[in-house]
């Protein structure tokens, strides 16, 4: 390793957009008006929108050039705990670019769009087939809307039996970081339930803590340690006998695919993650996915519409699908129907190339895949809570005797070509690498990512530097973390009457 | 870890000066979090605080978290200036680094320096 960087100092000064503006040069040309022209009142024009002139080419190459700093899961392994990067097939992108799906409205007559709301009901059926409940709603434009769906589902339900002292919502400190915050978004307050030595849900101090006041547990099982709770039966009776709902954080179903239902295990609302578990792509920011299911005395409360079956087949006659509204529904979460080509479709693609016996194998593998890592790596890093994992595992980040951390290992694996895990979460564990293979990586890439580690740990103790430093294979040398977060700069340019713009 | 013995401790890593009734986040937390690019002070002068109500939240490169109030009373004074320079609260966490001030009322369960240094030996385990 030859040209190190110094920290924060970029190995190469990439243009911006603005950069490559020069004045009168232009991608697209108008022909003059035909029409007479119709000025906008002077006092509506803005003095001052710089705008970069370019040619359409010099856009596009700008644009391709940058593109190629990305990484992602077609580029290479992306063990991003939590997140379930696995490899999305890419007849999905067949499959919801069909023109039956492609081409429709949202506001079409149901008659015109049966197919699409036949893929709608099918989707339907077959998660509540997966999760164990009575009832899904497409509707949830992520895990986090999901999640805000489900908890009001819980408040109504309570509130419509007269039961409205229900104040707080327990969540284990293992649980996602989106769930605390989906139960303060509806003004809950939030109790955290510590977990116990071998990072199940402590049953003692959940017991403590289950009143008459509690709307229900938020649970994200397998928890954000990898660890399915070995009590998890026990801590949902608990809250159940309190008078409480449990809600599932699903967002962990890659490891129970067709081994275990949440609906069995006596959880009563979930949300199903399309843009984890089945493959819908992620991470750019969306387009996310966050069907809810329940069980039946809270059908009723489901956001609406469902699609449903208005007219059942007769004979030679195809049944009628159609919108329905549950009786009690808390109403509307976004404006029709949930991410439809970007999700739904390529989430049935999934499902239906897979079947039962092919979601069963993903768990398997997935579970598999992440022991298998664990293993490797089991004498060269701490392995907090150690046992079985489910389809993702924890190590820590640090070394005796050493300054090393979590985020220099994270940006030393770049060198090595890899994306790094999750880290510093979940919070209970120090110096948190939080690692999930998924099941459509191979024995070979497990195998490399784990040297990868095992040299870095050995490069750690010997020659720290090269992690203090790291990554020195990319484009750019380690970022300054603290100045970014600091010193928010969101705008190439700021227009000179900014300050009265805004007062 | 440096852990002032004029001082009493919360459990969620509060500290709270009995006599002058500040309340910040001890040097320990400071250096779990690491670098602290973000503050909100979730209360007002002339509020009433119980014991655990939130009274700031903190962000850093790493993670974010909330700071509870470790005793009950009166907000009597806020510093502003922390929103500027959240650095400080790295730097002199018992300093300038304080959040607020309280007229205490009724103590929650604190901890002494020497018990506080103990919890926190226990938790780097």
């Amino acid at each position: 390793m030859s040209d190190f960087v110094l920290e924060g100092e970029p190995k190469v000064v990439e243009p911006t957009i603005y950069d490559l503006s020069t004045p009168g040069r232009t991608g697209v040309t108008f022909p003059e008006p035909d029409v007479p022209r119709s000025d906008l009142p002077e006092s509506m024009l803005r003095k001052n929108l710089p705008l970069p002139e370019l040619a359409e080419v010099d856009v596009i190459r700008h644009y391709m050039h940058l593109s190629t700093f990305n990484y992602n899961v077609d580029a290479g392994f992306y063990p991003l705990g939590s997140c379930t990067m696995k490899y999305n097939p890419k007849i999905n992108e067949d499959t919801c670019r069909l023109p039956g799906f492609l081409y429709t409205h949202p506001l079409q007559p149901i008659e015109t769009v049966q197919g699409n709301l036949a893929l709608m009901y099918t989707l339907q059926e077959w998660l509540k087939e997966i999760g164990g409940f009575a009832a899904v709603t497409l509707q949830p434009a992520a895990g986090a809307q999901g999640e805000f769906t489900g908890v009001l589902i819980m408040r109504n339900y309570h509130k419509s039996r007269g039961d409205d002292q229900r104040i707080k919502m327990l969540i284990p400190d293992s649980a996602h970081g989106t769930n605390p915050a989906s139960a303060s978004m509806m003004g809950l307050q939030v109790v955290q339930i510590a977990s116990d030595e071998r990072g199940n849900l402590d049953l003692k101090i959940l017991k403590k803590e289950c009143d008459d006041t509690v709307l229900g547990l938020m649970l994200t099982n397998p928890n954000t340690l990898g660890l399915f709770d070995e009590h998890v039966e026990e801590a949902i009776n608990i809250v159940h006998d309190c008078g409480g709902l449990v809600y599932g954080d699903g967002a962990n179903m890659n490891a129970l695919l067709g081994i275990v239902r949440p609906g069995d295990l006596g959880i009563d609302v979930m949300h199903f993650n399309l843009h984890k578990t089945f493959s819908v792509p992620h991470g750019g920011g969306g387009p996310g996915s966050g069907p809810v299911g329940v069980v039946s005395h809270l059908a009723d409360f489901l956001p609406s519409p469902l699609v449903d079956i208005l007219e059942e087949a007769d004979g030679e006659v195809a049944p009628l699908f159609g919108f329905i509204t549950p009786e009690k529904s808390i109403g509307r979460m976004k404006a029709f129907h949930g991410h439809f080509g970007g999700g739904l479709v390529r989430a049935f693609t999934y499902i239906a190339m897979h079947g039962p016996d092919g979601l069963r194998q993903i768990a398997e593998y997935a579970v598999l895949n992440a022991n298998y890592l664990q293993a490797r790596v089991r004498d060269t890093y701490t392995i907090p809570f150690d046992r079985i994992c489910m389809h993702e595992f924890i190590a820590e980040g640090r070394f005796e005797g050493s300054d090393i951390i979590a985020l220099d290992i994270s940006k030393r694996l770049m060198d090595y070509g890899f994306h790094p895990p999750t880290n510093y979460f979940p919070l209970i564990v120090h110096e948190a690498l939080m690692i999930e293979p998924t099941e459509t990586e191979n024995k070979d890439t497990l195998d490399r990512f784990a040297d990868a580690l095992i040299k870095i740990a050995d490069e750690a103790i010997n020659d720290p530097d090269l992690l203090h430093n790291a990554p020195h294979n990319t484009k750019f040398g380690r970022m300054d973390e603290v100045k970014a977060a600091r010193e928010l700069v969101l705008c190439c340019w700021l227009p000179e009457d900014y300050e009265n713009q805004t007062t | 870890m440096n852990t002032p013995s004029n001082l009493k401790y919360g459990k969620t890593d509060e500290w709270f000066d009995p006599e002058t009734g500040g309340i910040g986040l001890s040097d320990y937390a400071q250096d779990q979090l690491s670098d602290i690019v973000f503050i909100e002070l979730l209360v007002e002068v002339g509020d009433t605080v119980e014991v655990g109500t939130p009274i700031a939240s903190v962000e850093s490169v790493k993670a974010s978290a909330e700071i509870y109030s470790p005793t009950s009373g009166k907000i009597t004074e806020i510093n502003d200036a922390l929103a500027e320079t959240p650095e400080v609260l790295n730097s002199d966490p018992y300093g300038d680094g304080w959040m607020v001030k309280v007229e205490a009322g009724k103590l929650g369960e604190v901890m002494d320096a020497a018990a506080y240094t103990k919890y926190c030996e226990e938790r780097d385990q």
